[in-house]
């Protein structure tokens, strides 16, 4: 199940998108997400996936491998589709069937909401399958850079983000050697109803935690004998420099949100009901 | 000037109950006196618990003495002004590889120093280039650790420690979680590094095969500095090296088992091909 999941992986590959500045690329996915909130027409929606298309076509992300991504969240998807449809009051009604009532309203929100679902998970994710995890920290880190002006410690959350997506697959290589440990000294993994599931899980959990605390105080230790003393006067081996492309990735998504933002709010376009 | 010199060291650590009370002390280091000259390879052998691990620790500042002093290039590692000099000066290797490497990157993880000592960007990628190439690890500069053997993620770390510049590198069993093979390419290392930066080398370790080639040798037991001296002389005290739970490398053993059988071979011999000419030369 975690393998499948497609969503917040990085995919490597040469291109612009690839090459862009975290800090550009975490500024336009929130201007995108933006977008798709703040206005209600189907022309609006149109423009977000013609934006879209053409940054899945430049980030050379396989479309295939995107829509993979799709899969985790469809549970959600039909969920949230399925109540607005019903929940959702309006005056013409399409559609009845004892007490549940499909109408107009329903169907439009309904749509909308399913829209912005996938374009909102495509969108982010084409950020994280164009940019690595380090890269990803640095570009949070020097936006949110001013917060350190009113005491957020800035620079050490983000050196602990960077240190827990090292740690990740150190610690799935564990659980994995803990299983196998336990399952040889007898413990019944897979069994049962949900709680004695969740009960046998302890006997790997606890020794997971001890092995990270251990984990963690070694790697305090050598990061202190490495002259480790927090953010204050460090410098940066690959500091985060703005190129020409990354001024043209603005612009671009400049024009692309006024657009969206008057076309969508301001130009009277309708198909059938929405 | 002395790069290491201790004198009287002594470290307690505290001990505890369970409900956290204050419990008696462990002398770990005892009255413990100690010179390393510059661009020496000094190896420190004991067995588990023989406070080799935090005198090592000693000569990174990470510990401070409970009583006498240690000092790393002339700084007193007491003084807290001094700890980020002291640090500098000493590099420090640990033993478990993946629990020393921050970056996600090698090359990331080799700059992580340098950019804790404020050096400009462009030196820092110099620092990087010219560090990795010391260890033979440049053509892995834009891998994952997680996907290095043991012995190149430790070449990794030495190559981080070498990015700062240091005088002195300690290295607290930068083998003992290794294969043969990666004992070898670290030990290897090591030779080289000394060979090319004039760097001074402590190695603690309990394989007697790694420390054949150093220039000194300290045997501690129980917190003391027992035995002193080159290889050679350490290693012809086989008697004395079994009482302090210490084996001998292979070649010795198997030299000294033959003088006790009456063949006429000197004390000490630790190489192979040193055996073969001493029993070449017998009559």
């Amino acid at each position: 199940m975690i393998r499948d999941m497609t969503i917040g992986q990085y995919y490597p590959a040469e291109s612009i998108m690839h090459r862009l500045d975290p800090r550009v690329k975490i500024v336009c996915t929130l201007l995108f997400l933006i977008s798709l909130f703040m206005q209600n027409s189907i022309l609006g929606y149109m423009i977000a996936a013609v934006f879209l298309t053409a940054v899945i076509k430049i980030s050379k992300v396989p479309f295939r491998y995107i829509v993979k991504g799709l899969k985790a969240v469809v549970v959600l998807l039909l969920f949230t589709v399925v109540m607005n449809l019903l929940l959702t009051q309006g005056e013409n009604v399409l559609f009845q069937f004892g007490f549940l009532r499909i109408t107009e309203n329903g169907l439009r929100v309904s749509v909308f909401m399913a829209i912005r679902l996938i374009f909102l998970i495509i969108g982010s994710s084409l950020m994280t399958f164009t940019t690595t995890p380090n890269a990803l920290t640095d570009g949070i880190e020097s936006l949110l850079r001013p917060l350190n002006k009113i005491g957020v410690p800035v620079y050490e959350v983000a050196m602990m983000m960077s240190i827990a997506l090292r740690f990740i697959p150190i610690l799935l290589e564990e659980t994995d050697k803990i299983m196998k440990a336990q399952i040889a000294r007898g413990a019944d993994l897979g069994s049962g109803n949900i709680i004695q599931k969740a009960k046998s899980m302890i006997p790997i959990l606890v020794p997971l935690f001890v092995s990270a605390f251990r984990r963690a105080n070694d790697l305090a230790m050598a990061m202190e004998a490495r002259c480790y003393q927090g953010g204050e006067g460090r410098t940066k081996m690959k500091p985060l420099i703005y190129r020409h492309r990354d001024y043209a990735a603005y612009v671009v998504t400049a024009i692309y949100f006024a657009a969206v933002f008057v076309i969508g709010r301001y130009v009277p376009f309708k198909l059938w009901i929405f | 000037m002395n790069m290491i010199r201790a004198r009287q060291l002594v470290y307690d650590y505290e001990k505890r109950d369970e409900e956290g009370n204050y419990a008696g002390v462990t002398r770990a280091i005892d009255q413990v006196d100690l010179d390393v000259k510059p661009g020496q390879f000094v190896a420190v052998l004991g067995h588990n618990g023989s406070g080799k691990s935090t005198l090592a620790k000693h000569m990174n500042a990470i510990l401070v003495p409970t009583g006498g002093t240690i000092w790393v290039a002339g700084r007193d590692t007491r003084d807290s002004e001094e700890i980020f000099p002291v640090r500098r000066t000493a590099g420090m290797v640990f033993q478990n590889p993946d629990n020393q490497i921050i970056g996600t990157v090698v090359e990331e993880d080799v700059g992580f120093g340098p950019e804790n000592l404020g050096v400009p960007t462009d030196e820092i990628w110099t620092r990087v280039e010219e560090s990795l190439k010391t260890v033979g690890m440049l053509e892995y500069r834009s891998h994952s650790p997680n996907k290095l053997s043991g012995g190149q993620k430790q070449r990794v770390a030495i190559a981080g420690v070498i990015a700062m510049e240091p005088q002195c590198i300690v290295l607290d069993e930068p083998t003992a979680m290794l294969d043969p093979n990666g004992r070898k390419e670290v030990i290897r290392t090591l030779h080289e590094l000394r060979k090319k930066k004039q760097v001074t080398v402590i190695l603690i370790t309990h394989y007697m095969e790694e420390v054949i080639d150093a220039d000194r040798i300290f045997v501690m037991d129980s917190g003391r500095v027992v035995m002193q001296g080159t290889p050679k002389e350490i290693f012809s005290r086989v008697d004395e090296l079994k009482h302090y739970r210490l084996d001998v490398p292979q070649v010795t053993m198997l030299a000294e088992e033959l003088r006790k059988r009456g063949l006429d071979l000197p004390k000490g011999i630790l190489h192979r091909e040193e055996l073969v000419d001493a029993i070449c030369q017998l009559k």
